[in-house]
Formats: structure tokens, sequence, C-alpha cells
């Protein structure tokens, strides 16, 4: 079978392409792109006219609360999220219940994903058993099972000794390490953050210092043990010196932050709105200023979304013990679109951050339009204009501030190999 | 008071003109504790539910007794001992309680936020009886109360606030309170229990109407009103204070520094005090003590507060 997409923008970071053309796929192979490409027989054509072709986009940081939390989002439910975000592979947290600190959990995430995913899922195992912070879980093993990298994300491995063993270990089986930047001493009951609203509020704050201190051990440890850190979801213009620096003396090191964090800032949280309590919190306009400029000086290479899936049991509580987190599966691309549409970044870069550098964190060929490709790809309408609905949400949780608020860009149409999913259509 | 001020939940979603509507109608309300059968038929059949999940002993008296004098029913829900212990959640505690005939909810809560929280779905007006570190409105009221009727004014002052502001609640309302009707409040405690630079301008209200201070004789040098806060022990005293004897030391009030503060100041405390901690116990006999009138005023500003939002602050039956 024949498939062709006419006079898309046609934009493929892994080729460092940027074009408005054709692309053919047969077989659901990747044939090739030319600017205009002609077939009269056997062949389905779709047009992408003012629409932007993409390889799918890979988000390295998804709580997909399975096993043990399904009533809030399950792989099934979650993967689903996943395809109309545009996102065809996923990245799953560990702090499930329990938490992926064995190979039976790992492959129990591979087994249910292949029976049920809508799309590709690749487990991150925890750095300790139990997430405890006190001894590395079997590295080895679990890569075997399956597991792409180690995180103890929700927990931050305060045992420096641990953390520094854990990157050494990590060297052996080419796992990605993934930290979670947060001292918890000074974070302790911290609710959002420091500032106005925490006063105003009358909550305990958590200061960027406790991100800042996070972010500065774990790149000393990484340039001490030359292995790669991943440091997921910052937040704070506190760190960007220290990214620079990091950049300068050559540490190994790779950093992302999310779209709230770059898009929200801390009034949100007014009135207790328990939609917008994450962590970590939502700062000040300053820095969300930073964080964008941070990501248009490469400081920031990656964007994911930290999708953490809450029902309304641990968000229609008091704000104190309201449950951290907010949906991001089908945010993420709508609102990191604002990125270009503000001039931070080309809409190339932007695919670089959101396809081309999660897929080197996590050591995986990335999805591409090079021929012979498998067709793993996204039709997306950047200019696309709709109010996100709790119908729109193919999530089980519907936490999130942007809740009925209006968004730009959406997903249109996905093809994986010979399989094409119109999302404009019901039931898929 | 606004009628379409439903609930009182903080001071800062107050006006100047409602807290002197409040204290107005309290001043007028006093008069019935005097009278030989403190009780006016107001309430008569009006149920006012306390919502008590932290300890109180003046604050839920006070409540109660506002709300007796003015004939309403009363029921008091303390955490120990009910549904909460079978893990029944505060909505619907809350949901429960009204389908029982609720009228008005006095809550007291450790988290911030719970009685906004409960005003959010709750039909009936919410008071904040104080919830976790972030106000105690009904305590700051009664405060300005006790220092219009004995300074005869609430604007033009200074008031000194000592102890641990970061976490008090009553710190944080009487902040708001006292810049609100004009006056100046200054600060001061261990700096670990001091409001971070990055919150403090939420608290200024005006300029110069709001100061940190490290030292204690800034703070309170020619004030009007002083107040001592409690240290709270059972929080986050003990951790962040080496010994209680230190802050006594450098932190309590003694009647050495009564030479900085104006002739005549008051020293108040919303109680309950540590004696030997934050006060003296030689301060006990300081003329311009006026700790256990705050306590009677406590009664008359609750009393006002549950007619405005009961009656809508319609004159009192039996009034002379």
């Amino acid at each position: 079978m024949r498939v062709l997409i006419k006079k898309g923008r046609i934009i493929d970071p892994s080729q460092n392409l940027d074009c408005v053309g054709d692309l053919l796929i047969e077989n659901g192979k990747i044939v090739g792109i030319e600017k205009n490409i002609e077939l009269k027989d056997d062949v389905k054509v779709i047009s992408a006219e003012g629409c932007w072709v993409l390889p799918g986009l890979v988000d390295m940081h998804v709580h997909l609360r399975d096993p043990g939390q399904e009533w809030k989002e399950d792989i099934e439910t979650g993967t689903r999220a996943a395809l109309y975000g545009g996102v065809l592979r996923v990245a799953c947290m560990p702090n499930t219940t329990p938490p992926n600190d064995s190979p039976e959990i790992t492959s129990y995430i591979l087994k249910k994903a292949q029976e049920k995913g809508y799309v590709k899922v690749y487990p991150i195992a925890c750095i300790t058993k139990g997430q405890k912070g006190e001894e590395i879980t079997e590295f080895g093993r679990l890569k075997e099972a399956g597991a792409i990298g180690v995180s103890d994300d929700g927990k931050w491995v305060q045992n420096s000794e641990v953390m520094k063993r854990a990157l050494l270990y990590a060297k052996h089986f080419d796992l990605a390490v993934i930290s979670h930047c947060e001292d918890i001493n000074i974070s302790q009951g911290g609710q959002i953050n420091e500032g106005y609203f925490s006063a105003k509020l009358g909550l305990k704050g958590v200061p960027a210092s406790a991100e800042v201190i996070a972010v500065v051990r774990d790149l000393i440890l990484a340039k001490e043990t030359g292995k790669s850190i991943h440091l997921a979801h910052l937040s704070t213009k506190e760190v960007i010196p220290f990214l620079k620096w990091a950049k300068e003396e050559g540490v190994p090191f790779t950093a992302e932050t999310c779209p709230h964090y770059f898009t929200l800032t801390e009034k949100e949280v007014d009135n207790y709105n328990t939609l917008a309590k994450v962590n970590p919190p939502l700062r000040t306009e300053e820095d969300v200023e930073a964080i964008k400029q941070a990501l248009k000086e490469g400081l920031i290479e990656v964007i994911a979304s930290d999708h953490a899936p809450h029902s309304v049991l641990e968000k229609e509580v008091e704000f104190e013990l309201a449950s951290p987190g907010m949906i991001g599966l089908q945010l993420l691309l709508p609102l990191s679109l604002n990125l270009v549409r503000e001039g931070y970044l080309t809409p190339l870069k932007l695919a670089e951050y959101l396809i081309l550098n999660p897929s080197k964190v996590l050591g995986i060929e990335p999805p591409s339009f090079k021929k012979g490709s498998k067709a793993e790809l996204i039709i997306v309408d950047p200019e696309k204009s709709y109010v996100l609905t709790e119908e729109l949400i193919k999530s089980k949780s519907k936490n999130t501030p942007f809740l009925n608020k209006e968004l730009k860009g959406l997903t249109k149409l996905v093809i994986l190999e010979d399989k094409i999913i119109d999302l404009t259509q019901p039931g898929v | 008071m606004d009628l379409k001020q439903r609930h009182l939940l903080d001071i800062a979603s107050l006006s100047k003109n409602q807290i002197e509507e409040i204290l107005d109608l309290a001043i007028k309300l006093k008069e019935v504790l005097y009278r030989p059968i403190p009780k006016v038929p107001t309430l008569r059949g009006k149920l006012i539910i306390h919502l008590f999940y932290e300890p109180s002993t003046r604050t839920r008296f006070s409540f109660d007794r506002a709300a007796k004098v003015l004939s309403a029913d009363t029921l008091s829900f303390t955490a120990k001992g009910s549904s909460i212990e079978k893990g029944e959640t505060l909505l619907d505690t809350v949901k429960n309680l009204e389908a029982i005939g609720a009228d008005l909810f006095v809550v007291r809560h450790p988290v911030a936020g719970a009685p906004h929280f409960i005003a959010r779905y709750s039909k009936v007006p919410v008071v904040n009886a104080g919830d976790g570190a972030h106000e105690h409105p009904t305590q700051a009221l009664l405060d300005l109360l006790t220092v219009k009727e004995k300074l005869g004014r609430l604007s033009g002052l200074k008031v000194a606030i000592i102890g641990d502001i970061k976490h008090s609640r009553v710190a944080h309302s009487d902040i708001l309170a006292f810049q609100k009707m004009d006056s100046k409040v200054y600060v001061t405690g261990p700096a670990p229990l001091l409001p971070d630079p990055k919150e403090e301008k939420y608290y200024k209200l005006s300029e110069d109407s709001f100061k940190i201070c490290l030292s204690l004789k800034e703070a309170i040098k020619e004030a009007d009103v002083v107040i001592a806060l409690r240290i709270q022990k059972e929080r986050h005293g003990k951790a962040i204070i080496p010994s209680f004897q230190e802050y006594h030391e450098f932190f309590g009030l003694k009647p050495d520094y009564l030479n900085l503060i104006k002739p005549q100041a008051l020293l108040m405390h919303p109680g309950p005090i540590n004696w030997g901690i934050e006060l003296s116990p030689a301060l006990e006999k300081y003329p311009f003590q006026v700790i256990l009138d705050q306590v009677e005023n406590g009664v008359a500003v609750r009393m006002a507060i549950l007619l405005t939002l009961l009656t809508g602050g319609q004159s009192y039956e039996g009034a002379n």
C-alpha cells in the first residue's frame, strides 16, 4: 500500500530538514521526500496543506500509574492520551504501586503495553530499591527486562554516595540516569512557590534553592563520574547560571523542562486551586522568561510533559492534602508551539526538543523520515484553535488548569507503519 | 456588612468599611453581655456547627458563647471520635452536616485554605476560626476592637508583633488588619521565623506601613501596641529555636523594654501564653496588659459576625 502526504511542511530533526513538499510511504516505510510527487494508481493521498508533518513526539517524562493506581490512569488510557497528543513514544516513570524497581514490574508494563497500548512504551526503573534512596536496584536485570533508564522521580536520591554509585554502575548498561532535583530538607512540607502567594495563602513555600542545590550536586557528580545526568523538569531561573557553568566545563548532562514551567506562573494557585499544584511548583514571570531563554540558548534541550494524572479523589480536597501534578500528554504540543509563535524556537528546533533530543537521552533510535525508516509520523495543524473540554481529554483523569481553556495546535492524523489513524474521527 | 460577602474567610478579603461595620456592631452587642440575663433571641432556631479539626479552648468556647447569647443552637465536632477517624473526607463531612441542618459552619483546621475549600462547596456561611498557618480573622478583629476601645482609634498607630511571624495565623491576620485601618505594623522575631523577603510584598499594603525588623528594639520603639505571640512549641519552635531560655533572653518581652514603648502602650497576646518564654511573668502586673479584655471582646466580635452572616446584620431583638 502506498500513502502520499501532499504539500505538508515536513520537519525532521534527524536530518535537519524543514521544507514544504510531499512524503511517500510504501508498505509502512518511508520512501522519500520530494518537492512534488505525482502518483496515479494504487495510492492513498492525504493533503497536509497548512499542516506540519513530523516524526511522532517522544515524551520522556510520563506517569502511566500502572500498576497500582489504575483509578488515575492505566497503560491503555495513558497511551491513548499520548496518541491524541501526537506522542508516539512515552517513557514511563517508576513511581507506581509498587514502584518499578524489579524486572517483573518492568516486564508487566511492557507486556501490557504490547497488548493494550496505543503507542510505544519505554519503562524507566527506579534508581534505588523502593525509591528509598538507600540501595541501587538491579540495573543489569532491569535493562534486560526492557528498562531504558533509571530515576527515582518524585524523589531525589539524597545520599550523594548512592547517587554516585548509580551513575558509575549505569555506565555498564547504557542506562539513562534521570534526576528529580529537589533537596527535600528544604522543600519538606512545601506546597507552592515561596513568595507572594505562599504568604497570601499561608502555605509553606518551596524556594528555588531546593532545586538549585540538587542540580549543582548532580552536575558535580556527573562531572566526577563522567556519566551524563538528565535533569528533569527544571523550573527556576536560579539554576540557569549553573547549567551555563556545566556547559562551559564540559560536564555531561541534559536538561528538561515542561510546558507548564514556560507557560504558567504561581498565580494559578490563587484561591487554593489544586489543579495548579505541581512539583516543582509553578514559579514567577521571571522564572518563566528565564526558562524560555534557556530553551532558546539550548541550555535546556528537552521538553517533556511530566503527565501526572490524578483523580478528583486526590484533587478535590484541601490544598495541602492534594497530590501534586497535572496531565500533559495532550498539552505538550499546543503549549510548546507557543515557543515558536513567540519566536524563542524555530519549528525545527522545537521538533529537536520534542523528538530527537529525548530519543538521544534515552539512547533509542529517533523516529525519522530517512529513507527506509518505519513510518511513525503525525500531521499537525498548528493553527487549529479549540477548547480543551473534558470530552477531548483522553486520559482517565482531567486534572489540568487548562481544562475548558482555549488551545492552539492539534494533532489530526497519525501514521504508524501501515496504520492510518484519523484523530478527527470519533472512536479511534 | 455587604450581603454579598457570604463567608468570613480572611482579613485579606475584607475592606476597611466592612471591618468598621463589624466592629461597630460588636460594640453595640457587647452591652448584652452585661445584662442580668445575657441572652437575646435573635438567632433562635439557627444551627451553628463548630467544625474543629484542631484543639482549641478559647476560640471554640468563645464562638459557642457568642452563639448561645444570640440563642442559636450549637453542635460541636472535634476530629477525635468522629467519622474522620473512619476516613471520611472533609467534603463528605460538610455535606452530611449540611443535611443535618447546619445554618453556619465555624471551622478550625490544621491546613491552610480548608475553610475556603468548604466555602466553595457549602450552601451556608463559613467562618474561619483559624486555618493552618494562614489566617485567624476573628482574632484580628477582636484585637482591633480591643485597641479601639482602649486607645480610642485605630489609625496612625504603630503596632509591634513579636515572635513566630512566619507560622502564626494570628500575625498574618493582624498584619493586614492593622494596616487596613491605616496603622503601621512592625514585626520581629528570630530570623528563621520571619517572613521571607520574597513574601514581604504581600504583607506590605503601602510603602511604609509594614516592616520586618531583626532588632526587637527597633520594632517596639515608640509602639502604641505590642503583640507577643506564643511560640508554637508543638509545631516549629523546638527545631528552629536553640532553646526556650535563649528565646526568652533575646526575643522575649521583659520589663526592661517597657521604657522603649509609648507610655500607656497596650500589651496584647492571643493566648495561650507561655509565661517565661515570650512574656516575662513580671509583665502580668503591667497596667496596660489587656489580654483578658481581648478574650471578652472575642465574644462580642463573634456575635457580630454570626449576626451579620445569618441575618445580614439586622438589629438584634431585645436591644435597649
